[in-house]
């Protein structure tokens, strides 16, 4: 403890938030083991916040691990990788760990169990490379935001047209109760981060680098701070935050490291402040300097249903189930979420895959969740509002979303609402806060869609009644042009000429195309037809003279 | 007496002027009632409620020709849109016009499909792609749902189909009045 003591750096302190039991220790008893190898995997073609991908492969496909499998289709996107080698089976709609319960397009792969690497192209000497191709590495390995929300990393390691990248801030606060995926990770590979956080400021040529961890993970703080003494790393500095629910969010540390607030609804780049989580960190130093995409992650297995707690390394797209029995497996009654208790959500089946953004699966018993008790009608105590670490008014926020008054929901800036949960939390009626939330941002933004697509189609449909009015226009004057040209030769000889010329063409493709069956006979069939002639000629003449006609019998 | 008639007078001479010559200098080339219930419209521009697009029954509401309440596929949203922009009370979708249904496209059946061009012509915003004796197709992204396509089809080739949730467009439903486990958050 007494290196934690080493800085005497100010902090500054968010409004509202909470303090909160941790139940980090259920979980970090045991090292981060690695999940075994799946024989089917099944990767979602959406991770990520942002453009859905296209996949480059196909049913039937032999895939290596670390392959390309779907390339991004919009500038907020990322590329998939196939997590292990093996055959592409199907490419088709599974579920997928989404509060929704909806299925979503997958790539299906049967592992061949070799797990042999594609062909890596790695980058030890960064720092020659330009920050815009150091991005471009990044993004082609795929790397999505690791603490949660997946947004692309590569964006967030753009400056843009913004001034100098103050400071690079990385996340290890976790604050949510339960995970404990970036402490056993900063516990176990400090290098890794440390060096993710020096590419990362090489990117964004920061100046300074903060990594801010709760002072609630004393191991992950003093490995953090061992390995950058080992380093001799002097321009990056571990600071130790006090423990308090939700520094994690990245508005909520920014503030309480540097003492900047994030404009509402703007970006920290506006105030000269980059966060990125610390997994992420240590993903970007494997993309770089060793070549590997983001095919796999730390996932925190916790909760009193689970029999063994623990963080293993799990390959994207491996079977949830099969991480519940590598953990020990279940026991009692349980309700499986993905995410902490606060801002988690109840996944559907245990058979779902895990993707880039599963940081915690926990098997919430009855005590491991807040309370539970039917909601009751608002006393306006105010609780909502001093818990608020955005400084929002929840109950206005409430009372709008209830009434589905979304203008005036947005005037109460509810998109500057992180989830947290800190409202319900305290709420004594036990409303269901964030769930008004949640709807009456998705109402929103279904709206949205809904306006640009009404606009797209008033526009298609004027544009219609002008093209109709235009083709009518044109198809009056080539009438008329056409009625003056008939006009001109409407003369009969030349019509009559033509009809001529069109029957002898006629005639003479009729003759040339007839049948005959008589050419090339041979002499008895000739004979033979001759003399068939010469009867049918005897029988048709007019009744000859007797004479004759014995004459001719006889020849 | 003389003065104040000759004041009097000479006032409403000037405030005419002044009244005639604002008339002239603000027209409101359209009305601007009419663009708003525009807005408010689905512009699926299927005719259900018996004009020929949005834009003619915004035309017949703005005039007070026609009642708000006959857009089925805006169904009780637009209905209340159009009720807090005209101030008059929100009534229910009239059941003449039909039912409000959820969402769809049209889908083409491409080995049905003889080519007749008759879809695209019904089509009102251009949303399907052909030639004569060529198959056609609809652009699903463009394609209002607007059943117009149908009628005209010879050999019944066109289905309408639902549109299917995704996740990414997935809604959160409104919240019951009693908090599930593990929705707490």
């Amino acid at each position: 403890m007494s290196n934690m003591s080493e800085t005497n750096r100010k902090l500054w302190r968010f409004p509202g938030g909470l303090h909160l039991e941790g139940h980090k220790g259920l979980s970090t008893g045991r090292p981060i083991s690695e999940a075994p190898l799946p024989s089917q995997l099944v990767i979602p073609l959406q991770q990520h916040i942002g453009a859905p991908t296209k996949p480059l492969v196909a049913a039937g496909d032999k895939v290596l691990k670390g392959q390309m499998l779907a390339q991004p289709e919009g500038y907020v996107s990322a590329p998939i990788h196939a997590s292990s080698s093996g055959t592409v089976v199907a490419i088709e709609e599974r579920g997928v760990p989404h509060p929704s319960g909806l299925a979503a397009p997958c790539i299906i792969i049967d592992t061949d169990g070799e797990d042999q690497w594609c062909e890596l192209t790695p980058h030890p000497e960064y720092k020659q490379l330009d920050p815009s191709a150091l991005r471009n590495i990044i993004r082609d390995a795929g790397i999505v935001g690791l603490g949660g929300a997946g947004f692309p990393s590569f964006i967030k390691l753009n400056p843009g047209g913004h001034t100098a990248v103050d400071t690079l801030v990385l996340n290890g606060a976790e604050c949510e109760p339960y995970i404990s995926c970036d402490d056993m990770l900063m516990r176990e590979r400090p290098l890794a981060i440390i060096k993710g956080a020096r590419i990362m400021r090489h990117a964004l040529q920061a100046r300074n680098c903060l990594i801010g961890i709760e002072d609630n993970k004393p191991e992950a703080i003093s490995a953090m701070r061992a390995a950058l003494a080992d380093m001799g790393e002097k321009e990056i500095e571990v600071v130790v935050v006090p423990t308090r629910y939700p520094t994690g969010g990245e508005k909520q540390l920014i503030k309480v490291l540097t003492g900047k607030e994030v404009p509402s609804q703007g970006l920290p780049l506006e105030i000269g402040v980059v966060c990125h989580n610390v997994a992420t960190a240590a993903a970007i130093y494997l993309a770089v300097e060793q070549g590997k995409p983001l095919i796999s992650r730390v996932v925190t297995i916790t909760g009193q249903g689970a029999v063994a707690p623990q963080n293993l390394e799990v390959r994207i797209g491996t079977p949830i189930d099969q991480l519940l029995e590598q953990a020990g497996g279940t026991r009692g009654n349980y309700q499986l979420l993905m995410g902490g208790p606060m801002m988690g959500f109840p996944l559907h089946s245990e058979t779902l895959p895990t993707t880039k953004t599963t940081n915690c699966l926990l098997l919430a018993g009855d005590a491991d969740l807040p309370p539970q008790s039917s909601a009751m009608p608002c006393i306006r105590c105010g609780e909502c509002a001093r818990v608020c670490p955005a400084q929002l008014l929840p109950q206005q926020l409430y009372w709008h979303s209830r009434a589905r008054e979304f203008d005036k929901v947005q005037d109460y800036h509810l998109f500057d609402c992180i989830e947290c949960g800190c409202c319900a939390y305290v709420c004594p009626s036990s409303l269901p806060l964030v769930q008004f939330y949640r709807y009456a941002k998705t109402e929103i933004w279904s709206q949205e869609r809904d306006k640009q697509a009404a606009d797209r189609a008033r526009e298609r449909h004027e544009f219609r009644g002008f093209r109709k009015e235009r083709e009518k226009a044109e198809k009056a004057a080539k009438h008329k042009a056409r009625a003056k040209v008939v006009k001109k030769d409407s003369g009969d000889e030349a019509k009559k000429a033509a009809i001529q010329a069109a029957m002898d063409r006629a005639k003479a493709k009729r003759e040339q195309s007839a049948p005959k069956n008589t050419d090339n006979l041979t002499a008895d069939q000739q004979k033979q037809i001759d003399e068939v002639e010469a009867r049918r000629a005897a029988a048709e003449a007019p009744a000859p003279p007797a004479g004759e006609t014995s004459g001719k019998e006889e020849k | 007496m003389l003065e104040a008639i000759l004041a009097l007078t000479a006032l409403a001479v000037v405030f005419g002027m002044l009244l005639g010559f604002a008339a002239v200098r603000f027209k409101v080339e359209s009305d601007p009632i009419l663009d708003k219930i525009d807005a408010i419209l689905p512009q699926t521009q299927c005719g259900q409620c018996s004009y020929p697009g949005c834009r003619p029954y915004a035309e017949a509401i703005a005039n007070g020709e026609a009642d708000i309440n006959r857009c089925p596929p805006g169904g009780e949203t637009v209905i209340q849109g159009l009720a807090d922009l005209l101030g008059v009370d929100p009534k229910p979708l009239d059941e003449e016009v039909g039912e409000e249904k959820p969402k769809t496209v049209a889908v083409i059946d491409e080995q049905t499909c003889i080519g007749c061009t008759l879809c695209i012509q019904a089509c009102p915003v251009d949303a399907i792609l052909g030639a004569a004796k060529q198959m056609h197709t609809v652009i699903e992204s463009e394609c209002t749902g607007c059943d117009l396509c149908l009628p005209p089809c010879p050999v019944d080739c066109i289905e309408m189909v639902e549109i299917k949730a995704e996740p990414t467009t997935w809604k959160w439903p409104f919240p019951d009045n009693r908090t599930s486990p593990g929705e707490q958050a």
